[in-house]
């Protein structure tokens, strides 16, 4: 009999040649958060500009002080699930304010942002469904997709007209069908053409799933994502989000019109079968939604601050993921070896970003993913880009990365 | 579409050429995964060009029991009717 670890040979192989590189990329540790923006790592303050933490709310007094309140009145943690003894009076108040804050009649929190994929994709779909995925998807959504047992088909990313071909010749049987589309893709910060991806719901029969993990609280006018941008939220049947970004806790959501949503609570079992999320968490996210809601400032800081890394990036002659401005701007680098030493060099420099390399980046980039937060300063993002442009001078010496 | 399963084979083994970095020979009990040192990425990005070719549809369920080619010539050929 093989050892089971054994298939994973080539993967450890891999890491541990990067890991030797200079720091490990997957095993790093921040010993201290000093605030949404800065940690020590290593023994030396660190600018971090990789964490989703696109709203800058994960230090609020405020949101800090209800955190606190809520483990003192309803303890460390709910010890059961949200169908046994795991609702609380605070995942009700959450689920509302989420409804209401989202223009929806329903809403349901999950564990995780993860789990809210999961939960939602398997609770929907099932073995006589066929479910349409763009090729560029999070794991979570795969993952869910697998454990429906639906029939899955994907689609070339960001392709409503490849969508359309694959609806056309796919005969539904006795299934339904769901399309799932995410709001920003969370490797090179681009959005899905929404409208037209629902344009096709005139021509072919379907419902719709966005996941807006990265484009909750950061697009649209009262910041509930993409399909608010694009005035579509009507012809979106079921929105999924998180709380682990702008919300900077940990949990996951989806809100919905549908009349009978109520009932995937009692069918979803990555809902049914967790512990609810814990009280603090919950108090603070909930806290978190109030400011996203009464300071839409928050959200034009954003957008100013993430213009200025993309221009100031690409004034500096390095080649983005994509034009289209979103606070994930991501650098890609000429080759694995490059991004594995950009990394160390920027953190060496104090700039935290996120290394994303292949499989898990579209079309095989290695890339220097960074994402912006409203609690950034013009000082920050300017010292990201100073940081950026010394690394690469060294990186250029040392023949790691092409002369311009 | 009328198509022989020899034409399928050709052409799969036509857009595979893209993925074969190293030249590995191609027989039709090379895995597509393995023996070609392909990642799960362009795996996708494989099936979706052979999809399109055929103008058929593989769904994830079904590219799970598929691991050499002539397990994927199978399944055009039969999904293409040849």
């Amino acid at each position: 009999m093989v050892d089971l670890l054994e298939k994973y040979r080539a993967a450890k192989e891999r890491h541990d040649l990067l890991a030797s590189i200079g720091v490990d990329a997957v095993g790093l540790v921040n010993d201290r958060i000093l605030s949404p923006t800065r940690a020590i790592i290593g023994g030396r303050e660190i600018i971090l500009a990789g964490t989703n933490n696109y709203m800058g709310v994960t230090f609020e007094p405020e949101c800090i002080r209800a955190g606190q309140k809520a483990m003192e009145e309803f303890g460390t943690g709910t010890t059961g699930s949200r169908i046994a003894n795991g609702t609380y009076s605070l995942h009700g108040q959450m689920e509302r304010a989420l409804a209401e804050f989202m223009g929806r009649r329903h809403c349901m929190v999950f564990s995780t942002g993860f789990q809210a994929n999961l939960g939602m994709i398997a609770g929907l779909c099932g073995p006589d469904d066929t479910i349409f995925i763009d090729a560029d998807s999070h794991a979570s959504i795969f993952d869910g997709c697998r454990l429906s047992g639906a029939k899955v088909v994907l689609f070339r990313h960001n392709d409503p007209d490849h969508l359309a071909k694959r609806l056309a010749r796919h005969d539904p049987g006795k299934g339904g069908r769901l399309v799932i589309l995410e709001g920003i893709y969370s490797m090179l910060g681009d959005t899905a053409p929404l409208r037209d991806f629902v344009a096709l719901k005139r021509e072919h029969d379907f419902q719709l799933l966005v996941d807006e993990a990265h484009s909750f609280g950061v697009l649209g006018e009262k910041g509930r994502g993409l399909a608010e941008r694009e005035g579509v939220e009507e012809d979106v049947d079921f929105i999924v989000g998180t709380f682990s970004k702008s919300l900077g806790g940990i949990g996951g959501y989806a809100v919905s019109d549908h009349p009978d949503f109520e009932v995937l609570r009692y069918t979803a079992r990555p809902y049914m079968f967790t512990a609810a999320p814990a009280p603090a968490s919950i108090a603070a996210a909930l806290c978190a939604l109030k400011i996203i809601r009464e300071q839409p400032e928050r959200r034009a800081w954003l957008r100013t601050l993430s213009e200025r890394l993309h221009a100031g990036l690409k004034a500096e002659g390095f080649t983005l993921g994509v034009d289209e401005i979103s606070p994930v701007v991501a650098v890609i680098c000429p080759d694995e070896k490059a991004a594995v030493a950009m990394w160390n060099g920027l953190l060496q420099a104090g700039v935290y970003v996120n290394l994303a390399l292949p499989p898990g980046t579209p079309n095989k980039l290695s890339l220097m993913r960074c994402s912006v937060s409203a609690a950034h300063t013009e000082e920050e993002v300017d010292a990201v880009i100073a940081a950026f442009v010394a690394v690469r001078r060294q990186l250029v010496e040392q023949g790691l990365w092409p002369r311009e | 579409m009328s198509v022989d399963r020899q034409q399928v084979e050709a052409t799969i083994r036509d857009l595979l050429a893209g993925y074969n970095k190293d030249g590995v020979e191609l027989t039709p009990e090379t895995d597509i995964a393995a023996d070609l040192n392909i990642d799960s990425a362009d795996v996708l990005n494989f099936v979706m060009e052979v999809e399109d070719a055929f103008d058929v549809d593989i769904s994830l369920n079904e590219l799970s029991d598929v691991r050499t080619i002539a397990q994927l010539v199978d399944l055009v050929a039969e999904r293409v009717g040849a």
